[in-house]
């Protein structure tokens, strides 16, 4: 049962949304690596309660019509998923850019063919490590790194196009160059190196995975150096580590503007971490039309635009472009999820983030915590 | 196997819009997107003429020429504009040769 979309309310201070232009599809919690960063909540969703393929098929129709333009298939590893032939093939009929983010287990050749065929646009490899005994032990699985290999290989040998997704912490940093070699030496045409970002599994293993300032300061040479020496064969995207930084992020590109994220149980949320947040109640697209949620849904309404904002956000001249950074870090770090995001030094909160990190970071490393 | 190399754009490259990036009129919008991985990209009405002329089959000089009789406008001039694009797109990786 899906309601119909309601009539837009009348403008009461809120800014209506322009049309979002990505859809994050979780499509499953399950996965075979269990990464101590993982962006899944700490209470994963079982299989029984997944989305079928035809309320999948559906919700991309109505990404579509909304006018959703990219849509990343996600999970967990989306590969869980048997059909995933059919849900690549439904963005390819309806003109959306699908973009398949995997660990790179679960696709042996004669699927990736089956998804080439049915369309898929670009394939995103998550990385752990150059150096596959530490890349096998980051990601919680034998053998990871021997495979991850095999599908890049293969992903390329199909003519797909291929980014490596490199999640940087303390147990890789130091091996940043060896996975800029690896990513130029498999042909991807992009890496994408990203600072942990301390929600969900990250945040409980926050202490392990922190860097020392140092680390990210010859982190940041590495990269611009890289950038200017593969100018034209790698593209290089950079994601700040929030703790040692100055200013916020957007974070997904500010709330309720541009992206949507649907959870495999259905729930459409504004951002992956948002079910974090206390008092705040999520639609489920097996009760709501997409565009109606987008448009109307209190929880996407709640830190839509700026009126929402309090100082030092509000007089800020950099609040329509980081938006006040990230809610989730906010209440996590204030225990408000309206404050400024302690990235921001403008926080009263940001030197006890900074405290944090160059404490945490000159500790010996606790054990990870692995979601099994 | 050798180090791959950036692409320098001359007169004789034979251009083409890389496989991760897709031209497309966005109906809802009602305007030309350069969809590329986690970015949209809005090329200008020029940038657009370029990349739909970018089909493997001509060189940048019978792009320019193509251009030049639609603009009624000298090739060199035209080149001149379309060759520093043409680079900065390759350099972005969304155009190869």
């Amino acid at each position: 049962m899906t309601t119909t979309a309601k009539e837009p309310a009348p403008n009461v201070g809120k800014p209506m949304p322009g049309p979002p232009i990505g859809l994050l599809a979780e499509l499953t919690h399950r996965c075979p690596l269990q990464c101590p960063y993982c962006s899944n909540p700490l209470q994963l969703k079982s299989v029984r309660n997944e989305l079928t393929t035809d309320e999948w098929l559906r919700v991309l129709d109505e990404a579509a019509d909304l006018g959703v333009l990219q849509i990343h298939l996600s999970g967990g590893e989306p590969a869980s998923r048997r059909d995933l032939e059919p849900i690549v093939e439904k963005c390819a009929n309806r003109g959306l850019y699908s973009n398949l983010i995997t660990s790179g287990i679960g696709l042996p050749r004669e699927r990736l063919e089956k998804l080439a065929a049915a369309g898929i646009d670009h394939v995103q490899l998550s990385m752990q490590d150059a150096d596959s005994a530490n890349c096998d032990r980051i990601a919680g699985y034998e053998g990871a790194h021997k495979r991850k290999l095999e599908l890049a290989r293969n992903v390329r040998a199909l003519g797909l196009p291929l980014t490596l997704n490199a999640p940087v912490h303390r147990h890789n940093l130091d091996n940043l160059e060896a996975l800029i070699a690896l990513a130029v030496e498999l042909g991807a045409a992009r890496i994408e190196i990203a600072n942990v970002q301390y929600y969900a599994w990250a945040l409980a293993n926050r202490a392990a995975l922190m860097p020392t300032r140092d680390q990210v300061r010859r982190c940041l040479g590495v990269v611009q150096a890289a950038r200017e020496r593969l100018k034209g064969v790698l593209a290089i995207d950079f994601v700040a580590p929030d703790y040692y930084a100055k200013r916020p992020k957007p974070c997904m590109g500010g709330w309720g503007r541009g992206i949507i994220v649907v959870t495999p149980a259905g729930k459409v949320l504004p951002c992956h971490a948002a079910e974090t947040l206390p008092g705040m109640s999520f639609e489920n697209i097996r009760t709501h039309a997409l565009g109606d949620i987008w448009r109307n849904s209190p929880a996407f309404n709640s830190y839509r635009g700026t009126a929402w904002m309090p100082e030092p956000c509000q007089s800020c001249e950099l609040k329509e472009k980081d938006w006040g950074g990230c809610r989730c870090q906010a209440l996590a770090m204030t225990g408000d999820a309206k404050a400024t995001d302690p990235a921001c030094d403008r926080s009263p909160f940001h030197a006890r983030m900074v405290e944090l990190a160059d404490t945490e970071s000159a500790t010996e490393p606790p054990p990870f915590r692995y979601r099994r | 196997m050798s180090e791959p190399a950036r692409t320098q754009m001359t007169r004789d490259s034979v251009p083409i819009i890389a496989r991760h990036a897709k031209l497309r009129f966005d109906e809802t919008r009602q305007r030309w997107l350069l969809l590329v991985p986690e970015k949209i990209l809005t090329p200008s009405d020029t940038a657009v003429e370029i990349l739909q002329l970018c089909d493997g089959d001509r060189n940048v000089r019978a792009i320019a020429a193509s251009l030049a009789k639609a603009y009624a406008a000298p090739v060199d001039e035209i080149l001149a504009d379309i060759l520093p694009l043409l680079q900065s797109l390759a350099d972005k990786g969304h155009v190869v040769t």
